[in-house]
């Protein structure tokens, strides 16, 4: 994009030199913006985008006297992708690809609310398994989610331990996720209709595996963070902001629960089957950063809980909609060189049926239609309200998506949070937050 | 349906698609939108229905049922009949959701009743955002039928209700009032609507682009500002950007 100065550009004033026009290019309006007619004593520090407590590329403006934040302006964009521009060019299914890349410390959260509200507008409902496995991946990604809060909770307050502990238990789940969907992060694996494929032999297993040594993990965790004077120090009375404060702003999620409120779609809202499960709401009274950790903490064993309870309900079935106008045409296995079609379905279309190889066709380049409405489908991901709203016109691409991202609507509590506090807890507020700028940005 | 025998069509707007002639309602035919042709595959068969392309064009009559009765009365008894009359143009219930079509003039009545009366308490604003229906099927975008839709969802945690509002403006007047006053929270979501629709929230303390570039031309998520792409080479076939591939509908 080209930029035309004008003769008032306060940014690039100019002058005529015998050589041509010569440019001044200042450093903004800095000067005017913020001269301090009281003193010396004002300071504005920029943090960001480039920095390591930011959670990626977070900018913060922050107006200090002396260590004391006085003002503090949160930008973002930098992570600004045009997600949902996006996918108004793919068909359905393809949308899969492009939401799992929003909040990528959640992937499979964007997937499934994303996968529900096409399903909603179609008006299918997918199987008790593919249900029951959406719910198992889900508390996995969640436990993995907030071990990546903590992770960089510890980091950013100088307790490089729990990074090193936090990364490290992630890696099981990762571990896990790559077995059952073939990617680390960015699965694509919950499809409009089911799933991509069912669980791999072996999975349950291994996932049971974990199950034994996780908790185990979460008491370490406990043990070398909780009972911490200076962690505590750090933490608590930070970043305080009450119930009301949280519902003014639209804050969800850990952070709410952690000012008092008992506020969790799975139970209020529930969705897949959540209200049969046996599983807890946890709450702290005290409404700052210690108040989130502890949440956050619990939650993880509370996901513990619904896995075990997942696993055990886990019966044979089909994991995609019997309709097969709406379901993916090919069973995919593990070849040779790759996943992709099985041997079996190309066999089939190949050299069996023209028809069979038609509806592959069709089905794969054009996608199926969606009736024409709007739906609005929340869940409850690891950060708060996770809502997708999706359009359609009735053609086999989305008119539009829209998602209300948890840690876009929660990161405007940065400045009720730090403004009257140390620029040091600055850092804890925003960590207590957890934003992931991939989907704040979008 | 003109496209039903695979062959490539550019993109919507250059394939001539006209929305006067589009169909305005009622049924399309066929899963693919095939009809009459040979088709073998089944999918003709299929009939589903499309009330109005994009925008549902229709209302909806009372009952609406389910907890959309209680709010619609508590809504009407908290700002009066011929205020609600005045604000609600059209009510559609779909998929289980309600959605009040409401005039921008008192969209902030309306908002802060919802907030504040003791029989709707929609405390939580879960979201707001922009939809442009240009194009999208259904009568042509005319002063009557606004392109640029605000979409509010609004979450009432003491009921555990949730109910849709939705006010249409139109792209040469593009102005709607902020909810900022009533829902903090809206803040940063009109902001967004505004980088990427155009629509201006009166009464927002600092409309300011918010994700793409403080000097970024236009709005990049309405309907007529092209995706971008630049064509890919790849085993010497090139490859045109998504928005001129051809596109079913």
């Amino acid at each position: 994009m080209s930029t035309t100065y004008n003769e008032a550009d306060p940014y690039a004033g100019s002058r005529e030199t015998t050589e041509g026009r010569v440019y001044t290019v200042t450093g903004g309006d800095w000067d005017l913006t913020f001269a301090d007619p009281h003193g010396e004593e004002r300071l504005v520090v920029n943090m960001g985008p480039q920095h390591p407590s930011t959670h990626g590329v977070l900018r913060l403006v922050l107006d200090l006297e002396g260590e004391t934040v006085t003002k503090a302006r949160v930008v973002i964009g930098y992570l600004h992708t045009g997600i949902e521009k996006n996918l108004e060019y793919r068909n359905w299914t393809q949308g899969t690809t492009f939401v799992t890349r929003m909040d990528y410390l959640a992937p499979l959260y964007n997937e499934a609310a994303y996968c529900m509200a096409v399903e909603k507008l179609l008006g299918v409902e997918v199987p008790q398994r593919a249900q029951t496995i959406r719910l198992l991946v889900m508390e996995l990604n969640r436990i993995s989610s907030h071990l990546v809060a903590l992770a960089t909770f510890g980091m950013e307050m100088g307790a490089l331990t729990g990074m090193t502990n936090g990364f490290r238990e992630r890696e099981m789940i990762l571990d896990l996720l790559e077995e059952i969907t073939g990617l680390r992060m960015n699965h694509a694996y919950i499809r409009p209709g089911g799933l991509a494929q069912d669980l791999p032999e072996g999975a349950v297993e291994n996932i049971r595996e974990f199950l034994k040594i996780m908790p185990k993990r979460v008491a370490d965790f406990h043990r070398l963070l909780t009972g911490q004077p200076i962690w505590q120090a750090r933490l608590k009375d930070v970043g305080y902001l009450d119930v009301t404060g949280c519902i003014a702003l639209g804050v969800t999620g850990p952070i709410l629960r952690a000012a008092g409120l008992p506020w969790d779609l799975r139970k209020v809202e529930p969705y897949l089957g959540y209200e049969t499960y046996d599983f807890e709401v946890p709450t702290a009274d005290t409404a700052d950063a210690w108040g989130r950790y502890l949440v956050r903490m619990a939650e993880v064993n509370e996901s513990l809980k619904l896995i075990e309870q997942a696993l055990a309900r886990l019966e044979p079935g089909p994991v995609m909609v019997e309709d097969r106008k709406i379901a993916w045409p090919a069973q995919l296995s593990l070849g040779a060189d790759g996943m992709g079609n099985s041997l079996e379905h190309v066999r089939h279309i190949m050299g069996q049926s023209m028809e069979a190889l038609i509806h592959h066709f069709k089905l794969v380049t054009e996608g199926f239609r969606v009736p024409a409405g709007q739906v609005y489908m929340p869940i409850e991901s690891p950060r708060g309200e996770l809502g997708y709203h999706v359009v359609s016109d009735g053609s086999t691409r989305p008119w539009r998506v829209h998602v209300r991202d948890p840690g876009f609507v929660n990161l405007q509590a940065t400045a009720a949070m730090s403004e009257g506090g140390m620029i040091a807890d600055v850092i804890a507020a925003i960590a207590s937050i957890d934003p992931v700028m991939g989907g704040v940005d979008r | 349906m003109s496209n039903d025998g695979g062959e490539v069509v550019p993109g919507r707007e250059e394939a001539g698609y006209d929305a006067a002639t589009a169909p305005s309602g009622g049924f399309r035919k066929g899963s693919f939108g095939v009809s009459g042709s040979g088709d073998t595959s089944g999918f003709g068969g299929l009939v589903r229905v499309e009330p109005g392309g994009a925008v549902a064009l229709h209302t909806t009559d009372r009952p609406y049922g389910g907890y959309f009765d209680e709010v619609t009365d508590a809504l009407i008894e908290a700002v009066g009949e011929a205020t609600y009359a005045a604000a609600v143009q059209r009510v559609l219930v779909d998929r289980g959701e309600i959605t009040y079509f409401v005039a921008r003039e008192h969209l902030l009545t309306l908002v802060q009743a919802l907030r504040d009366d003791e029989a709707l308490r929609f405390e939580l604003c879960s979201s707001v955002s922009g939809v442009d229906y240009l194009d999208s099927g259904g009568p042509a975008a005319t002063p009557e039928r606004p392109r640029l839709h605000v979409v509010y969802h609004l979450t009432s945690m003491t009921y555990r209700r949730r109910i849709r509002l939705e006010v249409a403006v139109t792209a040469e007047d593009p102005h709607v009032p902020s909810v900022t006053r009533t829902y903090p929270t809206a803040d940063w979501h009109e902001r967004e609507a505004f980088d990427m629709f155009g629509i201006v929230f009166d009464g927002h303390p600092d409309l300011t682009r918010i994700l793409m570039p403080d000097d970024w031309d236009g709005h990049p998520q309405r309907k007529d500002y092209p995706l971008g792409g630049v064509p890919v080479e790849y085993h010497d076939a090139t490859i045109p950007p998504p928005d001129t591939r051809r596109a079913y509908r």
